[in-house]
C-alpha cells in the first residue's frame, strides 16, 4: 500500500454559522483516480478549495497534508508549486490571449523560457488544439474554452490534477473527449474529479467518496457506491 | 515563443530612428522650452501606460511618484549641491515607497475600486502634508520644504563629476529625449520578457495565474516599484525644466491628467498615450493663453466622450484591437499563400 | 469641562458634516454601486445655487434646504439620462467618466461665475461655553445631518420606497422580476443622490467661501467615507463618518488640522487595507 499523496485530519471549514466541511478525514493514493461526488450543498467544492489554498485561515481548522507536508495555511501559488494541477469550477482562462499564449504561460513556469515551446506543441497536439492555436481564447466555445484550461492544467506537468466539474457544459462527444484525456493523464498522475454528471462519474469507474452535508458518507469502488442504497437516498430524485 | 505575441508587436526600428533623427533636428527649427515639457509628459503617461495597460493596475494616485520623484531631486540636490546622486534618489525613492505601498495593497488582495481609492489616499495625504510644511521647521538637511510655495532655487542637471557645467536649454531637451527613448525600450524589453508576459497574463486572469503556481502580489509590486520610479524620473526632469517644486505635482489635477491622456491614447498600447499627451498637453498650454474656453471644460469633455464611445469599456478594447491585428496576420498569411499558388501554377503551366 | 464641551461639540460637527456630504454619495453607491467623481461638484452648486437664490433675496434656509436640492437634483437628472445610465455595471469607466464631468463643471461654473470666490453670512449667531466662542451655525450643520440621516433610514426601512431601494441594492433582476423597471428606479436614485449632495452644499455654503474648485475638499472626504464604510447606506456612512470625525479633531485638538486630515487619511488606508469590503462588510453586515 503505497504512502497517501493527499490527506486531511480532521478537516473543518466553517461559514458563519455553517459547518461546511465537517471534520475529514481524506486519504488519496498515489497515481489514484478518485471522484467526489455528492448533491449541492454537501461540501465538496469547499473541500476542494481548502485543498487548493482558496479556503484559509480564520475559516478552516485541521490539516492537509500533500505528499506529508503540511500546507495548512500556505497560498495557492506556493500550493500550485508543489506540482499540482488545478481547474477551478468556473472556467478561468486567459480570454484576450491565445491559445498558445495560454499554454505557453503555464508550460515556462515549469519548462523555464527555452523549454516552454516545445511543451506548448506537445500540449496542442495531445488535445488536437493546433488547429486553433493562434485563436483568441475568449472567441472559442465553452467546450473548447474547458479543454484548454486543461491544457494549461497539464502544461506545466503536475503529478497530481485536481479537477472542478471539468465535464459541465461538455456535449456527448466532448465528454468522452474527456474521459480519454484523463485516463491518459492517470498514466502519470494523480487525479481527483469533482462532478456532478452521473453518466461521466460512472463511466470513469474509479473510486468514489460521496459527500453529504459537509461530511464523508461513503468510499468505494464506483459499482458498489452508484448502486448503494443510502447514495441514491441522498440523492433523492438525482438520476443517477 | 519569439517575436510577436502577447498583443506585442516587433518594434519598427525604422520608424524609430526616422523619429529619433527629427526630434534630433527640432532644435534647429523651433524653441526647445515647449518641447522639453512635453516630452516629460509623455514619460509620464508611459509609466502609467505601461502599468495599466499591460499590467492591468489602475491606480488614481500616480501623480504620487511623479512628486516625489520631483521634490526628491529638489532636496538632494539642495545638500548635495551635484546633481548625480539627486537624480538617482529620484529614481529610487519613488521605487522604494512605490515598492512599499505596492506591497501593502497586493499582498492584501486590493484591487479595482479599492486600490482606486488607496492609491488616491496616498495623493492626498502628500498633497495635504507638502501644503503644510511651511516654516524654517520644516526641512530635511539644508532644504527647507516651503509648504505651499514649495522649493524655489535648487540646482539643476549637471554633467556627472562636475557642478560647474551645468546643462541647460537644447542640451537639456538632449538629455530629456534620450530618457524618453530610453525609458521606452525599457517598456518595450520588459514587455516582450517572460516577466512582461506573466504581467499580461495576470491582466487577464489574475486567479488562473495563481493556479498556476505564479506570485501574483510580488510581480504587481514589482512592475509598480518599476513604474513608480519611471513617473519619478519624470517628476526629476519636471523639476529641473519648471526649476521649481510645488505640491502642486501631488494634485489630484495631475494625476487626472496622466489617466486622460492613457485613455485617450490607447490603453495597451505605449505610443498612444505618449502622443496623447504631447497632443493633449500642448492642447492646454494653447487654451492657457486665453480665457475663453477652459481648460478643464475641454479635458473634461474629452474625457466623457472618450468613455462613451469605447463601446463595451476598456478590456475588450485590447482584445478588438488583438483580433483586427489576427485578423491582418491571417490575411496576409492567404495573401502569401495566394501567392505561392499562383507562382506553383505559372511553373505548371510551364 | 468647557473645553471638553468645545471638543464634543467639535467632534459632532465634523461627524455632522461628514455624514452631510457624503449622504448622496453613500446612496448612490450602496444602491448602485456607481462612485460619482463628480459628487464634489454636485456639492458646489447647491453651494452656489444657494447663494445666487440668497442674492436675489430669498429666504436664505429656503434656499439652501429646498431650492439647491432641487437645481441640483434636476442636474443630477440630466447627468444621469446623458451620461451615466449607460455606463451602470462598469464602475471604473463610470468613475472616469464622472471624473470627466466634474472638470466639466468646474469649467462651465469658472466661466460663468468666474474665480473669484463668493460668500453669504452665516444666519445664525455665536454663543459662548464658559471662555470660548462657538459657531452657532454649526449646531445647524449637526441637526439637519441628524435629521438627514433619520429620515433616510426611516425611508429604507419603513417605507414602500424604501423597500424597492433596498431590493434594488440587491441587484437589478430581483427588483425587475417584481415588476418594476430597474432603470426607473436607478434614475431616480441618482437624481436623489444628486439632490441631497446639493443639500450638502446649501447647508455648507455660509460656512465657507464658495469657489468653482471647492468640490475638491469635499470629494476626497465623502469619497473616503462611503467606500471604507461600506455598502450599508446609512450605517455604513454613520460608522466611518464617526471614526474619521472623532481621529480628524482629536489629533487636530492635539497637533494641528493639517495632522488631523492625515491622520483621517491614514486611517482610511489602514481600514481599507484591513477590511476590503469597507467596515460594514465586516461588522454591521446585515445593516440599512
Amino acid at each position: 500500500m503505497s504512502e497517501p499523496v493527499v490527506e486531511t485530519q480532521e478537516l473543518a471549514v466553517r461559514f458563519g454559522g455553517v459547518l461546511a466541511v465537517d471534520h475529514v478525514n481524506f486519504v488519496l493514493r498515489e497515481r489514484e483516480l478518485r471522484c467526489l461526488i455528492g448533491p449541492n450543498g454537501a461540501g465538496k467544492s469547499t473541500f476542494f478549495k481548502s485543498l487548493t489554498g482558496q479556503i484559509r485561515g480564520a475559516n478552516a481548522s485541521g490539516r492537509v497534508l500533500i505528499r506529508g507536508q503540511d500546507t495548512s495555511g500556505w497560498s495557492t501559488h506556493q500550493i500550485v508549486r508543489l506540482g499540482i494541477g488545478i481547474k477551478t469550477q468556473v472556467p478561468s482562462v486567459m480570454n484576450g490571449l491565445t491559445v498558445a499564449e495560454n499554454l505557453w504561460l503555464s508550460a515556462r513556469r515549469t519548462a523555464g523560457h527555452d523549454g516552454a515551446d516545445a511543451v506548448v506543441e506537445e500540449i496542442l497536439s495531445e488535445l488536437e488544439l493546433s488547429a486553433i492555436a493562434r485563436r483568441l481564447v475568449g472567441e472559442l466555445a465553452h467546450g473548447q474554452r474547458q479543454l484548454v484550461e486543461i491544457g494549461t492544467v497539464l502544461a506545466n506537468k503536475p503529478w497530481l490534477v485536481l479537477l472542478d466539474e471539468p465535464a459541465a457544459g461538455l456535449t456527448n462527444v466532448e465528454t468522452e473527449r474527456l474521459i480519454a484525456i484523463i485516463r491518459r493523464i492517470n498514466q502519470t498522475a494523480t487525479l481527483i474529479v469533482v462532478d456532478h454528471d452521473m453518466h461521466f462519474v460512472r463511466t470513469l469507474d474509479s473510486l468514489i467518496t460521496v459527500f453529504h452535508q459537509g461530511a464523508i458518507l461513503l468510499e468505494g469502488h464506483a459499482e458498489k457506491v452508484l448502486t448503494d442504497p443510502s447514495v441514491r437516498e441522498v440523492y433523492l430524485g438525482n438520476r443517477a | 515563443m519569439t517575436g510577436a505575441a502577447f498583443g506585442i508587436g516587433r518594434i519598427h526600428w525604422q520608424w524609430l530612428a526616422a523619429l529619433a533623427v527629427l526630434l534630433a533636428a527640432l532644435p534647429l527649427v523651433s524653441e526647445t522650452n515647449t518641447p522639453i515639457l512635453l516630452a516629460v509628459w509623455a514619460l509620464f503617461a508611459l509609466s502609467l501606460a505601461l502599468m495599466w495597460g499591460f499590467a492591468g493596475i489602475l491606480s488614481f494616485g500616480h501623480a504620487a511618484y511623479f512628486g516625489l520623484g520631483a521634490y526628491t531631486y529638489a532636496i538632494a540636490s539642495v545638500n548635495i549641491g551635484e546633481s548625480t546622486v539627486p537624480v538617482l534618489l529620484a529614481l529610487l525613492v519613488p521605487a522604494l515607497v512605490a515598492a512599499i505601498i505596492g506591497a501593502m495593497m497586493f499582498y492584501g488582495r486590493i484591487s479595482d475600486v479599492y486600490l482606486g481609492v488607496m492609491t488616491l489616499v496616498v495623493t492626498l495625504i502628500l498633497n495635504r502634508f507638502m501644503n503644510a510644511t511651511a516654516g524654517d521647521a520644516y526641512k530635511i538637511g539644508n532644504a527647507r520644504l516651503g509648504g505651499f510655495n514649495g522649493i524655489p532655487a535648487f540646482p539643476t542637471l549637471n554633467v556627472p563629476g562636475d557642478p560647474k557645467m551645468e546643462i541647460y536649454g537644447t542640451a537639456y531637451y538632449y538629455v530629456v529625449i534620450a530618457c524618453l527613448f530610453i525609458a521606452y525600450l525599457v517598456a518595450r524589453w520588459i514587455l516582450s520578457s517572460a516577466f512582461g508576459r506573466t504581467l499580461i497574463g495576470i491582466r487577464e486572469n489574475e486567479i488562473r495565474m495563481e493556479l498556476l503556481g505564479y506570485n501574483v502580489p510580488a510581480y504587481k509590486t514589482a512592475i509598480f516599484s518599476v513604474c513608480g520610479a519611471m513617473a519619478g524620473l519624470s517628476g526629476c526632469l519636471f523639476a529641473n525644466w519648471a526649476e521649481i517644486v510645488t505640491p502642486s505635482v501631488f494634485s489630484l489635477g495631475t494625476t487626472a491628467e496622466v489617466l486622460i491622456w492613457v485613455i485617450v491614447g490607447g490603453l495597451g498600447t505605449l505610443i498612444g498615450p505618449m502622443i496623447a499627451a504631447v497632443a493633449l498637453g500642448s492642447l492646454k498650454l494653447e487654451l492657457g493663453h486665453q480665457t475663453l474656453v477652459d481648460n478643464s471644460l475641454v479635458l473634461g469633455a474629452i474625457l466623457i466622450l472618450v468613455v462613451l464611445l469605447i463601446p463595451r469599456g476598456f478590456a475588450p478594447s485590447f482584445t478588438l484591437w488583438r483580433q483586427r491585428l489576427a485578423q491582418a496576420q491571417v490575411h496576409r498569411r492567404q495573401a502569401r499563400g495566394t501567392r505561392r499558388r499562383r507562382i506553383a501554377l505559372q511553373d505548371v503551366k510551364q | 469641562m468647557d473645553y471638553a464641551a468645545i471638543v464634543v461639540l467639535e467632534i459632532l460637527y465634523m461627524i455632522g458634516f461628514l455624514a452631510l456630504i457624503s449622504a448622496g454619495l453613500a446612496i448612490v453607491f450602496g444602491m448602485m454601486r456607481v462612485i460619482n467623481l463628480a459628487h464634489g461638484e454636485f456639492v458646489m452648486l447647491g453651494g452656489y445655487a444657494t447663494i445666487a437664490a440668497a442674492k436675489a433675496g430669498i429666504n436664505i434656509y429656503f434656499a439652501m434646504l429646498v431650492i439647491a436640492p432641487i437645481v441640483v437634483g434636476i442636474i443630477g437628472l440630466i447627468v444621469e439620462r446623458l451620461i451615466v445610465r449607460f455606463l451602470y455595471g462598469r464602475m471604473i469607466d463610470i468613475m472616469l467618466a464622472t471624473w470627466g464631468l466634474s472638470l466639466l463643471l468646474i469649467g462651465l461654473v469658472t466661466l460663468i461665475f468666474g474665480n473669484t470666490p463668493v460668500s453669504v453670512p452665516t444666519p445664525i449667531p455665536g454663543y459662548r461655553i464658559g471662555h470660548y466662542q462657538m459657531g452657532g451655525y454649526n449646531l445647524f450643520v449637526i441637526a439637519v445631518a441628524a435629521v438627514l440621516m433619520c429620515a433616510m433610514w426611516f425611508v429604507l426601512r419603513y417605507t414602500r420606497v424604501g423597500l424597492i431601494a433596498r431590493g434594488t441594492m440587491q441587484g437589478r433582476d430581483v427588483v425587475a422580476s417584481l415588476g418594476y423597471n430597474p432603470s426607473t428606479i436607478f434614475m431616480l436614485t441618482f437624481t436623489v443622490g444628486a439632490a441631497l449632495s446639493g443639500l450638502a452644499g446649501g447647508v455648507m455654503a455660509p460656512l465657507t467661501g464658495l469657489l468653482p474648485s471647492i468640490g475638491g475638499a469635499y470629494i476626497a472626504k465623502a469619497f473616503i467615507t462611503v467606500i471604507t464604510g461600506g455598502a450599508a447606506v446609512i450605517a455604513g456612512t454613520l460608522s466611518t463618518a464617526g471614526l474619521f470625525g472623532a481621529v480628524d479633531q482629536l489629533v487636530s485638538f492635539a497637533s494641528t488640522p493639517v495632522l488631523g486630515e492625515i491622520a483621517m487619511l491614514a486611517l482610511a488606508l489602514v481600514l481599507l487595507r484591513l477590511m476590503p469590503q469597507g467596515v460594514t462588510g465586516q461588522f454591521f453586515r446585515n445593516s440599512t
